[in-house]
């Protein structure tokens, strides 16, 4: 899939996208000049950790940034629209839903209770594809099949809680492809769901994609899920993507200190009875101006220009970069952790 | 586990946990469940959502009540009716560590009252310089400055928040830990400062853990024997390594084919096993759990046993 996802076209582009929200006063950036290219078909996986910016970046796609927070600068072209220059709540209807769509993380909260799963379903229809009555609920038992879930007669005038977990995800997952999106956002689709059933979910959506030729955007903290779905992955930190590349790419030659540290803190690639790699201190406040490399504060081997200047991104491939000053010619070279090492020269292994 | 003279410190036998409903069969949370943790190890209890395995955590902590069974602690019967004293000795000598340090920690409370909330409880301490001596020293233990005493904590972060759990835990001077879930809600850089917390701490203290958890992985690194438990019951129990390189059961077996893997050519080769407990045929014959070699126990019937013993 990764091969096909390389040559086909750019079907999202954002450039220096800043986000800040206004809080008690203070204005916190929370995107600080993020630009990324999403390929048509492929998927994309937005790692990082909890207030890096993943959510807040995906919002704006759909015009759900909080009240308080705006698009300060740059661009969100979406079928040769500015997404970022969007004002109101009817452009936004336009594409939300219906162009773009998304599965949040817990299908607990993100279903109404109150009402019966198939009139969620066609809910969704009736508004963006202007089907009523009998069609909509045909179409309904269609899309409650496609996403595996059986008996769909019966299941359509079910209520969420008569659901489990997994098959909640699963209602979820079709009211988000009820209208034929271009592009599906999965906000931590697995987080709270079991092992076991997180896989078939998994499946579910790489399955849809290929039915439905989606493009879609996970963003997740599991590194695991990362592995299992992604083409591509887009490391962020501290509200901007520190390196990007292709899924071989960032698992088994990463580039980034951050990356670094994020992969080799895992207890898959720990030794038993050995401390594990841990990053020490906290990721940096987003109300102060962030000078040089966000992550340099953390970094045991940060350079002196680390906590001067904002590094640019460096190519190491051209579909693999990193916005590190490690990568400039002049920079002393440093040795990545043992855990990436060791990676690295098992891909090399199976590589020959 | 090779010698078996292993000191037991905590030893549970046909534990039965039951939730009443009003009008209605109780309903069945643990079933029937044995088993040992040895002084100084990491006993591992895998399972899924509803599975049982914090109902088992907070039996031994005598929260729930048990239906059946017994648990002994240090040789001494620990639920249903005991002495005061040993309760009082049940609250300080076991301490439990909970998933979310959001939620687990009082908003309104300070820092110093939250991890001194024991000592207040068990009267263990002599004066007020005492007690202050030992909240500071608990703190820095686990990394905090004992300046922190006088905040909320709200003006922490998730892993800080979760070593306060971890301070409260340690000022009752506990042999054995609990730790239920302790972190899955932290964020990945996060869960490896705590990890390495715990382990640095039961190597400084002999600490004995409980480590509960849905994540294979980490109980793979950290614990020494694990239990899988499904829907109540202990299907498998063994040491780490030889139940991940020799899972039994179809239920583990299924557990170990879901984990996720950091590396994206064996994730995308991955097979998951689908587990369903209809295709156990137990009408005829019951299940029993049997020790199939030794330290490693599973269920299964006649059949299923020889059947296993042919996998090994």
């Amino acid at each position: 899939m990764s091969d096909s996802g390389r040559t086909s076209e750019t079907i999202l582009r954002v450039e220096d996208l800043v986000v800040k929200f206004g809080l008690r006063g203070q204005v916190l950036t929370a995107l600080r000049g993020v630009s990324l290219d999403l390929r048509e078909g492929e998927s994309l996986a937005i790692v990082g950790e909890s207030g890096a910016g993943k959510s807040v970046f995906t919002k704006c796609f759909l015009g759900m940034l909080d009240a308080n927070g705006w698009v300060d600068s740059g661009s969100i072209m979406f079928e040769g629209q500015d997404l970022a220059k969007f004002t109101t709540e009817k452009e936004w209807l336009r594409i939300r839903g219906k162009k773009i769509a998304m599965v949040f993380q817990d299908p607990m909260t993100s279903l109404n209770p109150l009402r019966t799963v198939g009139s969620q379903i066609s809910e969704v229809l009736g508004l963006h594809e202007g089907l009523r009555g009998d069609d909509a609920k045909s179409r309904t038992y269609e899309i409650l099949d496609q996403v595996g879930i059986n008996d769909p007669e019966m299941r359509y005038r079910q209520y969420p809680h008569e659901f489990s977990g997994g098959m909640r995800q699963r209602v979820v997952i079709a009211i988000a492809v009820a209208c034929n999106p271009k592009i599906l956002i999965c906000d931590e689709p697995t987080t709270a769901l079991d092992v076991t059933i997180q896989a078939q979910i998994l499946d579910l959506v790489k399955r849809l994609q290929e039915q439905l030729g989606l493009t879609i955007i996970y963003i997740t903290h599991d590194l695991g899920v990362v592995a299992n779905v992604a083409d591509t992955v887009a490391v962020m930190y501290a509200g901007d993507v520190v390196e990007y590349g292709s899924a071989e790419e960032v698992f088994y030659d990463p580039r980034h200190p951050y990356t670094w540290a994020l992969l080799s803190s895992l207890p898959q690639l720990g030794i038993k009875g050995q401390p594990l790699y841990s990053i020490r201190g906290t990721p940096p406040s987003l109300f102060a101006d962030i000078k040089g490399d966000a992550f340099a504060p953390r970094n045991p081997n940060a350079l002196a220009i680390d906590l001067m200047e904002r590094p640019p991104y460096y190519k190491v491939t051209p579909t693999h970069y990193a916005r590190t000053w490690l990568l400039d010619p002049r920079a002393t070279p440093i040795e990545p952790p043992e855990a990436i090492k060791a990676m690295r020269a098992k891909y090399k292994r199976d590589a020959q | 586990m090779t010698n078996g003279a292993r000191e037991v410190l905590l030893d549970v036998k046909d534990l039965r946990v039951e939730f009443k409903i009003r009008g209605r069969h109780p309903f069945v949370a643990v079933k029937d469940v044995s088993f040992e943790v040895y002084k100084g190890e990491t006993f591992g209890l895998v399972g899924e959502t509803g599975s049982g395995k914090t109902t088992i955590g907070r039996a031994i902590i005598r929260i729930n009540e048990t239906a059946d069974g017994v648990i002994r602690f240090r040789g001494e019967k620990i639920n249903g009716e005991i002495p005061k004293e040993r309760d009082r000795m049940v609250t300080q000598k076991i301490q439990m560590i909970f998933q979310d340090p959001m939620a687990s920690l009082n908003e309104r409370a300070k820092v110093d009252y939250i991890v001194s909330e024991g000592l207040y409880n068990t009267k263990n301490y002599k004066d007020e310089a005492d007690r202050v001596a030992k909240v500071e020293k608990a703190l820095l233990e686990v990394g905090l400055l004992p300046e922190f005493a006088s905040r909320f904590p709200h003006e922490f972060s998730g892993g800080q928040r979760q070593r306060i759990g971890v301070a409260r835990a340690l000022i009752m001077e506990p042999e054995f830990i609990i730790a239920d879930e302790p972190i899955s809600s932290l964020d990945v850089s996060i869960r490896a400062q705590v990890l390495n917390l715990m382990s640095s701490l039961q190597k400084d203290k002999g600490l004995t853990y409980m480590f509960i958890s849905h994540d294979l992985s980490v109980v793979r690194f950290i614990a020494d024997r694990v239990a899988v438990i499904h829907r109540g019951e202990i299907v498998e129990l063994a040491e780490t390594e030889e139940l991940f390189k020799y899972p039994l059961h179809p239920y583990t077996r299924s557990l170990l084919s879901a984990i996720p893997t950091p590396d994206p050519r064996v994730e995308r080769e991955k097979r998951v096993m689908v587990y369903d407990p209809r295709s156990h045929d137990y009408s005829q014959d019951k299940p029993r759990f049997v020790e199939i070699r030794k330290g490693h126990f599973v269920m299964g019937n006649t059949a299923e046993l020889t059947q296993y013993e042919a996998m090994m």
